[in-house]
């Protein structure tokens, strides 16, 4: 298998006294999509949440184990800092209602009060646009606020957010279950096209999205990761009896 | 129709009644202060002069008064109302601490006016009285320094709950999408939680200025009744609302009072604009 770039090491997760995630482990495939899967409730989300730091926010929650990215312990660095090398959209598109387009694009500077040259600001926000396949629709209203765009224009203007910040890893929770099936198809066409640049990480619970997009897949169900591999002989030949099951819909 | 029971029409009876009696007092507060609008028409608010023994009415000192005063309040009591908005909304969100935080802000308003102006008289007159003799100013005590510090503390609780209440409507997402790109605590809430609630903030800042122009006990008691245009905000002074408290018993003569009432007339239409402005853009940030 390719070099991992991120990977994690009995990594648990708590809220509370309930424990969400087992001891996971698990590593991703550098340029690749993997794909996490399962039925809801399973820890889908806050697997992912883990891998940026962001579990930690939700009050009284806690992780165990380890996070690696590129060899060193996440959970040994700076909050701040993992979460602008690990990238993360949304299930519900959320650009910020009070900045327009173009502040919303390099709003990871602003929030961080980098400063930018004017030059360099209008070089990221354009790359990023056109990373995130909104370039054309948007670059005559970069000044005006994002809010007049339509759900999958938003979702693409958080992901050229997300990329403008240069992350090594783009975690993805189900970016699409908000959007009809032409946005969806959109951004299933430009996560093929980002990993050229960056690790992508998709939660998902539509069998179909993860077969079309994704390199690899994690099986995740009650909280165990129970089936990690290739995409495709994850889905024609699965190991475990509950990965079988949850793809002949078995748990709906 | 169903909703014709006796109840409904008791009910129906009881509101009716409640908007009469409003709409009776205004009615006779205008009418009231007719002759006095009618004599001096428009001089009536650009008057410097206040003489009662000499029958003339001009209520420019007390519109400075207000103003000064109110704005003064609002200055002074801003960053403290802010600071406890903030950290009642984004910091302690439940707990002891909070609800004790909270509560103790409430009772700052459920203290009646009166007992802030005998503190203002006890502690805060001698203080400034020093203070003031320290700097070399005519060491009065009272005046519109001493109103406004009193003011300040009394609307607080009227801003800091407002502005605490938007706060926490912020969306959740839009504070995780900032944290996702690396922002800090603080600069979530600088950047994105008082940007999404900056109207409802300023709504509770108008809704605390039109508390501060009427509150008239505690400021009566420590402004100095002056009418004179205050010359600094250390000189004696009144409000619209403390010169009718202050002489509405001793109004001899039609016109005396009829000049009172007209400046209470004119004080209920500012403090109205400022309350309906207020809630009106509570509603509509709340809606969107
Ligand atoms: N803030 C929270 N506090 C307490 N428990 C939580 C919290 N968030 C999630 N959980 C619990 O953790 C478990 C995993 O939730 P998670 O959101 O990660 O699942 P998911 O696989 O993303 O589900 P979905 O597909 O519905 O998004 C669930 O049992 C859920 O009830
Ligand atoms: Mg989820």
């Amino acid at each position: 298998m390719e070099s991992p770039i991120i990977r994690t090491e009995n990594l648990s997760a708590y809220y509370g006294d309930f424990r969400a995630l087992n001891s996971i482990t698990i590593a991703f495939p550098q340029n690749k999509v993997t794909a996490v899967l399962g039925p809801s409730g399973c820890g889908k989300s806050t697997f992912i949440r883990c891998l940026n730091r962001m579990h930690e926010i939700v009050e009284g929650a806690r992780v165990e184990g380890k996070v690696l990215l590129r060899d060193r312990n996440i959970y040994e660095m700076e909050p701040t800092l993992v979460r602008r090398k690990i990238g993360m959209v949304f299930q519900k598109p959320n650009p910020f209602p009070t900045m327009t387009i173009y502040d919303n694009v390099i709003a990871g500077y602003k929030l961080n009060g980098i400063k930018l040259k004017k030059s360099q600001a209008d070089e990221i926000v354009e790359e990023s646009l056109r990373k995130a396949a909104l370039w054309d629709e948007v670059k005559d209203h970069l000044h005006k606020r994002g809010t007049f765009l339509s759900g999958g224009q938003q979702q693409r203007l958080c992901i050229a957010r997300a990329l403008a910040m240069r992350p090594e890893v783009l975690l993805l929770d189900e970016p699409t279950s908000a959007l009809d099936p032409v946005a969806t198809s959109r951004i299933e066409e430009l996560i093929e096209e980002l990993k050229e640049t960056v690790t992508i990480i998709l939660v998902t619970h539509n069998i179909g999205q993860a077969s079309r997009v994704s390199d690899f897949t994690a099986f995740f169900y009650l909280g165990e990761l129970v089936e990690f591999g290739p995409t495709q002989s994850l889905f024609t030949v699965p190991k475990d009896k509950r990965t079988e099951e949850y793809l002949i819909g078995k748990f709906g | 129709m169903k909703r014709r029971t006796p109840f409904f029409l008791s009910l129906l009876i009881a509101a009716l009644i409640v908007v009469g009696v409003l709409l009776a007092s205004f009615f006779s507060i205008t009418v009231s202060s007719l002759p006095a609008l009618k004599k001096f028409g428009l001089d009536f608010f650009l008057g410097k002069q206040w003489d009662p023994p000499a029958k003339v009415f001009g209520a420019l000192p007390f519109l400075i008064g207000t103003l000064i005063t109110s704005f003064l309040a609002l200055l002074f009591s801003l960053p403290f109302s802010l600071s406890i908005s903030i950290l009642l909304g984004e910091y302690l969100k439940k707990g002891r601490l909070a609800s004790l935080l909270k509560s103790l802000v409430d009772l700052i308003a459920a203290v009646p006016s009166v007992i802030y102006g005998f503190w203002g008289l006890q502690v805060l007159v001698p203080w400034m009285r020093e203070f003031e003799m320290k700097i070399g100013v005519s060491p009065y005590g009272v005046g519109i320094l001493t109103a406004s510090f009193i003011l300040s503390v009394m609307i607080i609780p009227n801003t800091a709950s407002i502005a605490r209440e938007v706060l926490e409507l912020v969306p959740a997402d839009l504070k995780e999408a900032a944290y996702s790109l690396g922002a800090t605590r603080y600069e979530v809430i600088k950047r994105v939680s008082i940007p999404y609630a900056k109207s409802g903030i300023l709504a509770g800042v108008l809704l605390s200025l039109g508390r501060a122009l009427g509150e008239t006990m505690a400021v009566t008691m420590v402004i100095g009744n002056s009418n004179v245009i205050p010359r600094d905000i250390f000189s004696p002074a009144n409000t619209m609302a403390s010169v009718i408290a202050n002489e509405f018993t001793e109004a001899t003569g039609n016109l005396y009072y009829s000049s009172l009432i007209a400046i209470g007339f004119f004080l209920f239409l500012i403090t109205a604009v400022f309350s309906i402005l207020g809630r009106h853009i509570i509603k509509r940030s709340s809606l969107k």
